[in-house]
């Protein structure tokens, strides 16, 4: 497979800040890619410089086989972005806005109304922009980014301050994007959103990636107990934590938690008592694995 | 890809914006045309007010001089009658007529008010000149000298000829200065720069557009403005060499937008734009004589004023407007101003960021 993009040893400083601090990672084509972390992590940083926006301190980007600094027009066609605010001209409908963005590529006018169909915004071809709901505008955003049909699309942080009815259905849309052999980088906090949609994410935190892989492996990785919960008064605690397999268990009053590295043994003792009444078995989570990297502690 | 194309669609999407905004229409076209209504209407009608005197009884000397002077006396003095001396007095006394004038025998009486010097010197003048006529009627001869007034300015010079042009400049200083750093702000803050950044479209392009836009939105203004001054009820006349203020308007906006994109690049707020450009543009038409004719003002203010391009508009276009001087007249002015619209792109240049981070 064919590499889209190459970033070697990228660095980035602001001030005493290392925004980005050593990133390596390559993206293949077609490929579902993620970059994970922290507000500050550095994942816009890191994808503005990919873009061709920042120039990096240190470390060398190709994209498609070009470096995208300075400016290159010839590569600009080529690939899409979605930026993280609405980025939209003022007072201008739907379509008007598609309309004056495929302009910029030479895209003719006709195209827009197949864009928002696209995007399911056919009903809203006439409305203007800031009439549109968060969800509205973000597919409209997304329609902006593919209108000239690139080969390579920079989502950053798409679903940020969505309702979850929206996440979804733009998850639906950045699925069917991908599946029609575009290559995606996407930045997300959202754990699920990598979970559910990326081929292989990157995990960063204070400029460097932690972690490299496709979700499921990352998980997997991690060796996390899965956590056994059932409507606390059941089971008595200090009995769980005799059963076979169980490393903890713990009441808090309403449920009772059991954590084991070996579930089904702990299932069927469960079973036996008959104390399966309104179980739920979770196992770890890219979210596990992203705290288990990152740390707890809340950093304001 | 068609440059052309691009430019084209991108000024139409620009001027959409600017027609569906409500307040920017009502702030740079429909308020200047508000302040021509009120300015034309107050003082387009302007004329010293006439000396009120009254006529007690029968005054023959006075009915005699109004009859023959071919109107030239009723343009500055209003004639009334008074049947009753005592009332005419207590009229004169509270304000309500200038004089009282009643003939006994020979003799012109004339009863002022010493309140108003001005209006009481006025009418003693004109009682005495009456007299002296009457006087020089009398003794049967011609008279030997004779005075003959001649106005310096054409007729037409009225306040109207002042307003026009110099409300319309301020007008355009305020859509022009405003818009560009408006313009500007909201593109950065809101990633449009940087979102034209990564498309493949030439950035000249982008802002050639930006600034065709504006152009055309000044033309409009120039035009409705003319139109109206031109209603008879305002009754502004052209001068014959006008087309000329029309290269002066697109210079004036040119210098008008660079100031705009210096504050809209120095500025990092939509707030402090807009403070900053009330802060340039209020002195400016002031200063710049939007507002009222800087002839009478001190020197050090008239001397301030040709720091700001509205100056130079401003004279430039009521020389051809108002004035109806010569097409070169405005070669100067518009020199001026184009001199201005590059040192400010250039300053504006320097001080260009992307985004706002």
């Amino acid at each position: 497979m064919a590499e889209t993009i190459g970033v070697n040893g990228l660095r980035k400083r602001y001030g005493d800040v290392n925004a980005v601090d050593g990133v390596t990672f390559s993206v293949d084509e077609g490929e579902f890619f993620g970059i994970l972390g922290p507000n500050g992590a550095g994942k816009t940083t890191t994808l503005e410089i990919v873009e061709g926006l920042r120039q990096a301190d240190e470390g060398t980007v190709s994209v498609l086989g070009l470096p995208p600094w300075p400016r290159n027009p010839r590569l600009l066609p080529r690939i899409g972005v979605q930026l993280q605010a609405s980025s939209f001209f003022e007072r201008l409908t739907a379509r008007e806005q598609l309309q004056t963005f495929g302009s910029l590529y030479g895209v003719p006018a006709k195209k827009a109304d197949a864009m928002l169909e696209a995007v399911g915004l056919a009903d809203k071809a006439d409305v203007r922009v800031e009439k549109l709901s968060g969800g509205q505008a973000q597919r409209l955003s997304i329609a902006c980014a593919l209108v000239h049909d690139p080969e390579l699309v920079f989502l950053d942080e798409p679903t940020a301050a969505l309702d979850p009815q929206a996440r979804r259905n733009l998850w639906d849309v950045l699925r069917t994007i991908n599946t029609e052999g575009r290559t995606i980088v996407l930045t997300t906090h959202y754990m699920d959103e990598a979970e559910s949609l990326c081929d292989r994410v990157a995990i960063m935190d204070a400029g460097r990636i932690l972690k490299l892989g496709p979700p499921a492996v990352l998980v997997r990785g991690l060796d996390a107990p899965a956590r056994i919960s059932i409507a606390s008064g059941v089971l008595d605690a200090a009995d769980a934590r005799q059963l076979p397999g169980a490393d903890e268990a713990d009441d808090d009053g309403v449920s009772l938690t059991i954590s084991t590295r070996d579930p089904s043994a702990v299932v069927a003792a469960m079973a036996a008592k008959d104390a399966l009444d309104g179980v739920q078995i979770r196992g770890a989570t890219l979210e596990d694995v992203f705290l288990e990297l990152t740390g707890r502690e809340y950093r304001a | 890809m068609s440059t052309l194309e691009s430019f084209k669609s991108l000024s139409r999407a620009m001027f959409l914006g600017f027609r569906r905004d409500r307040g920017a229409l009502f702030f740079t076209v429909l308020f200047p045309l508000m302040f021509l209504v009120i300015f034309g209407g107050v003082f387009g009608h302007q004329s010293t007010s006439k000396v009120k005197v009254l006529e007690i009884g029968n005054v023959p000397i006075l009915d005699q001089a109004m009859a023959h002077g071919s109107g030239e006396l009723g343009k500055t003095m209003k004639l009334s009658k008074a049947s009753d001396k005592h009332g005419a007095l207590h009229k004169v006394t509270k304000g309500d007529a200038d004089a009282a004038v009643e003939q006994v025998g020979n003799q012109l009486v004339v009863h002022y008010s010493a309140a108003d010097q001005v209006k009481s010197g006025t009418v003693q003048g004109l009682m005495n000149s009456i007299v002296q006529g009457a006087n020089q009627a009398a003794t049967g001869k011609p008279p030997a000298y004779h005075v003959a007034a001649q106005q310096v300015e054409d007729d037409s010079l009225k306040a109207i000829q002042f307003f026009t042009p110099s409300l319309l400049g301020w007008a355009l200083a305020s859509a022009g200065v405003f818009g560009a750093s408006q313009t500007l702000v909201t593109w950065r803050t809101k990633g449009i720069l940087r979102r034209l950044q990564l498309s493949p479209a030439p950035i000249p392009t982008v802002f050639a557009a930006r600034v065709a836009v504006s152009l055309a939105v000044a033309l409009v203004q120039f035009a409705l403005f003319v139109a109206v001054a031109q209603l008879p009820f305002f009754g502004l006349k052209l001068g014959h060499y006008w087309w000329m203020a029309i290269p002066m308007v697109l210079s004036g906006v040119l210098a008008f937008l660079a100031i705009g994109m210096v504050i809209g690049a120095w500025a990092k707020t939509q707030e402090t734009a807009q403070a900053v450009t009330q802060l340039v543009v209020l002195p400016m038409a002031f200063l710049g004589g939007s507002f009222f004719p800087l002839d009478a003002s001190p020197t050090w203010m008239r001397t301030i004023a040709y720091v700001f391009p509205l100056r130079y508009l401003n004279t430039g276009m009521l020389n051809v407007m108002g004035r109806g001087l010569g097409p070169m007249s405005a070669l100067p002015q518009m020199g001026i101003l184009l001199g201005f619209a590059v040192v400010g792109g250039l300053v504006a240049m320097r001080l260009f960021r992307w985004d706002s981070a």
